[in-house]
């Protein structure tokens, strides 16, 4: 019994270690110019889009959650930061010039997002 | 979904066109409703379509239409945020109704044991209750954590849902199969489960409330925008929504209103008061051809003017864009803790798992309360809002504080060089100097007469755009002096000009200018260092070969530059004046206002370069300057202050742009930036000590040394306490007041 809970525990750990550092979230690819996420229940979805480089891409952020975690949108590597109204879109315009993972999160990065520039 | 989008029509002159928008409305892709009101003008379109889609079908149907905002924008959001608090409230009671009666019914042995017969259907009854309550107050913690889970993310909800929902289940367990648990660690946890939701309910709600002060500055500069304007169309005045105010159209302000778009004065005069856009605090006076801009307000006369730049282009458009910008960048030390906080919770949950199984293992099966109690207070406590808050709401203030002062600053990197500067040059002319030079002295040279004097020098400079030149004209045009036709004007760079009268060629520059020309100037040599001893440019004049006198011209010290000039150096900064003038008059200024170091007649081209020897000592450097002339130079410095003159600023030219023109200002931002960069390091220190204390604690590190367990609803005040701390720290940079005496 007690190896038993010993040996659950520990693959527990890696389990956690597996699945919020090692594996990746599926990606978004964008179609068009224009990917909207919704933001609700302290998630962007999607929370993982691709886009080329060198490419416009126009974010619409869609807010539901009206908890002020939510309130603020921040590309930090952009220095560009939004505020988003309750229950309407917000778009968010930006060419990324340089291939790599840009995170936009909120305030408190609760919401958790990720650019991906290929 | 379904959002309501509000447009304001114009062109519509009959009942009938109101179907043909209405037509054109609803053939907009994803349109549910359109509905015009022909007595207002407006739409309002029901159904997922952009702003721009719809103004541009009725554009099409004819007529013209933009999209309302602002006042209903706002007006929504706050509702929006009203309901949120109240529902966070409303889940509070709840949680805490059932919450308190269990706390006290525990704590005081009024509840039956677990194991009788009598006991267990009470507490399966109050289990029950407790997953009720769970579900309505604290369903949004769960459902939140589960879709984090599924895109491999995991935040506080994640850490909220675990602990309360262990809790939960183990005491479920132990309510229905006591007999698996050994008999020491039968106890129940449901009166934690609800008062650890409570809390945290209450923590988002204060915190809530907390944050509204936060944004303060923005809602500030956006409550300067006047809703409606007076526009003058075909002779008659009217009202309209700000939104319709096209370009070129002529707009009617009166005493006391607020000037609601950019445009030029086309008839009156007035003062206006800018001082919620510059902190300049004395109105300025405005008359035909001046420029007035939108969030100022007209303090005296009524006068027409005729609107140049509208909406999103507007400067207070753009001051609050750029205020927006900069509240959401981050100094490095942000992003250094970004990083820290993605890996947060994870971390915090293998902790939690490895609390446990250490309890598990040393306590064995008598241990098994503690090792859940252990590990659900691990969960709770941990907070990484805390951690994530830190940076970005002391930068939101502080930027946000800044700009209520006139100053601009770029991003969150120029706030923290701000903060580590050493020494600070600052141009003389326009900077430490009013920038309007004036024409103080004339010394004829023998021969001649101050007239002669004048009309000569005010000939060669007539085609220059040399601020100085300006002040020579100027004087001749008071004296109504005629001027002469010359010829080839040619400016000789960091010397002066040169150009030909009557055959003669005439010069009018410094001493480097007559000595390359062979001019004797031995005559006047003395009287020229005299002027230039009391802060005036001497400028030598002289007709072929021969010295015709001195034209001074001086520019006025600001009142407030040897004030401000002290604020800095009791920053601590080495003060540095940079001028293109000679050495003589630069010295001169910059003993009046007590700066000890000057590098004069420095040509424009070579400031920057001056900038970078300063770096290559080492020291963290700062220009001030203007905009325009001082750009390379503003480009070098560690920071570039372009100091402006009222709303005439360029926007884009430096890290921070001051839009009054004192050197105040200056030794404001830099103080901001202390002031912004300690609150950082105190919430980041908070955060950190926080939770390095509280996590070990909670995993019961005291208990071997002094027998102390922590209560998992501690854990959740404190959690809930944390980020609201983090809050009302970076709310005291709200107090933040200028150095200056005025
Ligand atoms: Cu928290």
């Amino acid at each position: 019994m007690i190896w038993l809970i010993n040996l659950l525990g520990l693959a527990l750990m890696l389990a956690i270690v597996w699945w919020f550092w090692i594996a990746k979230p599926a990606t978004t690819q964008r179609q068009g110019d224009t990917v909207d996420i919704l933001v609700d229940d302290g998630v962007y979805t999607p929370s993982r889009i691709e886009t080329p480089v060198n490419q416009p891409i126009t974010l619409r952020f869609l807010r539901k959650d009206a908890s002020p975690c939510a309130e603020q949108v921040i590309f930090s590597d952009f220095d560009i930061s939004a505020e988003l109204p309750v229950d309407d879109y917000k778009a968010i315009t930006l060419t990324p010039q340089e291939k790599g993972e840009y995170d936009f999160t909120c305030q408190m990065q609760m919401y958790r997002g990720t650019l991906i520039v290929i | 979904m379904t959002a309501a989008t509000r447009l304001s029509i114009s062109g519509m002159s009959c009942a009938g066109c109101v179907a043909s928008v209405e037509q054109a409305l609803q053939a907009v892709p994803g349109v549910e409703q359109a509905e015009v009101n022909f007595a207002e003008h407006t739409a309002t379109v029901e159904g997922d379509v952009s702003a721009d889609k719809l103004v541009e079908a009725v554009k099409q149907a004819g007529y013209d239409a933009a999209e309302m905002k602002g006042q209903n924008a706002e007006a929504d959001k706050e509702a929006a945020e009203m309901a949120h608090y109240r529902r966070l409230l409303r889940k509070t009671a709840v949680a805490a109704v059932l919450g308190v009666p269990l706390v006290i019914g525990d704590m005081g042995g009024f509840l039956p044991a677990l194991d009788t017969s009598l006991g267990q259907p009470i507490w399966l009854f109050l289990g029950l209750l407790t997953l009720g309550v769970m579900i309505y107050a604290g369903g949004h913690f769960f459902t939140g954590a589960w879709k984090a889970f599924r895109v491999h993310n995991a935040n506080m909800d994640t850490l909220i849902a675990l602990g309360t929902g262990a809790a939960w289940v183990y005491s479920v367990v132990v309510v229905l199969f006591p007999d698996t648990v050994p008999s020491l660690a039968r106890h129940a946890y449901f009166e934690a489960a609800v008062v650890i939701i409570a809390l945290v309910n209450l923590g988002g709600a204060l915190e809530m409330r907390a944050r509204g002060k936060t944004s303060e500055a923005i809602r500030r500069l956006i409550g300067l925008q006047p809703k409606t304007a007076r526009v003058v169309r075909e002779g008659k005045e009217q009202d309209v929504p700000i939104d319709e105010v096209g370009l070129g159209e002529t707009l009617r302000i009166r005493p006391g209103e607020r000037i609601p778009v950019d445009g030029d004065i086309i008839d009156g005069h007035s003062s206006v008061d800018e001082s919620m856009l510059t902190g300049e605090p004395l109105p300025v006076t405005k008359q035909v051809g001046d420029e007035v801009v939108a969030g100022t307000i007209n303090v005296s006369g009524s006068f027409l003017f005729q609107s140049k730049r509208i909406g999103a282009d507007t400067v207070l458009a753009q001051i609050i864009e750029m205020v927006r910008r900069a509240q959401g960048s981050k100094p490095a030390i942000g992003r250094l803790v970004d990083k820290v906080a993605g890996v947060f919770v994870p971390a915090v949950l293998l902790v939690a798992v490895a609390t446990f199984l250490i309890w598990f293992n040393l306590g064995g099966e008598v241990l098994l309360s503690h090792a859940i109690v252990a590990t659900v207070t691990v969960l709770i406590i941990a907070c990484p809002c805390a951690l994530g808050l830190a940076t970005p709401i002391s930068i939101m203030v502080g930027v946000g504080k800044a700009a209520e002062y006139g100053i601009l600053i770029r991003n969150g990197e120029a706030l923290q060089q701000a903060g580590k500067l050493e020494a600070i040059v600052l141009d003389k002319t326009g900077t430490v100097t009013v920038g309007r030079p004036s024409v103080t002295h004339l010394v004829p040279a023998a021969d001649y007469s101050e007239e002669q004097v004048l009309q000569l020098a005010a000939s060669l400079e007539q085609g220059s755009e040399h601020p100085l030149a300006h002040a020579i004209v100027e004087a001749a045009k008071q004296r109504e002096i005629t001027l002469s036709d010359v010829q080839r004007f040619e400016a000789i760079t960091g010397q002066g000009v040169s150009a030909e009268l009557d055959g003669d060629v005439c010069y009018l520059g410094n001493v480097r200018l007559m000595q390359s020309q062979g001019i004797d100037i031995g005559e006047l040599q003395d009287r020229a260092q005299q002027l230039a001893g009391q802060a005036e440019t001497p400028m030598y004049l002289a007709r072929g070969q021969q010295l015709v006198g001195i034209v001074a011209v001086a520019d006025p010290i600001k009142d407030d530059s040897a004030a401000a000039v002290r604020r800095l150096q009791q920053l601590g900064l080495k003060v540095i004046m940079l001028t293109g003038d000679n050495t003589a008059t630069a010295q001169a200024v910059a003993r009046q206002v007590g700066i000890d170091e000057v590098i004069a007649e420095v040509q424009p081209q070579d400031k920057n370069r001056h900038i970078e020897q300063l770096q290559q000592r080492g020291e963290v450097v700062a220009m001030v300057g203007d905009g325009i002339n001082d750009a390379p130079a503003l480009a070098q410095a560690d920071v570039g202050f372009a100091i402006g003159s009222g709303t005439d600023v360029a926007i884009e030219s430096a890290d921070v742009t001051l839009m009054r023109g004192s050197l105040h200002g200056v030794a404001d931002a830099i103080a901001i930036s202390h002031a912004t960069l300690r609150n950082i390091k105190q919430n980041l220190f908070g955060a950190f000590v926080y939770n390095s204390l509280g996590i070990p604690i909670a995993a019961g590190i005291l208990y071997p040394i002094m027998g102390l367990m922590l209560n998992p609803m501690i854990a959740g005040a404190a959690m809930a306490m944390s980020s609201v701390t983090v809050v009302s720290n970076a709310n005291r940079l709200r107090w933040f007041k200028s150095g200056a005496q005025s």
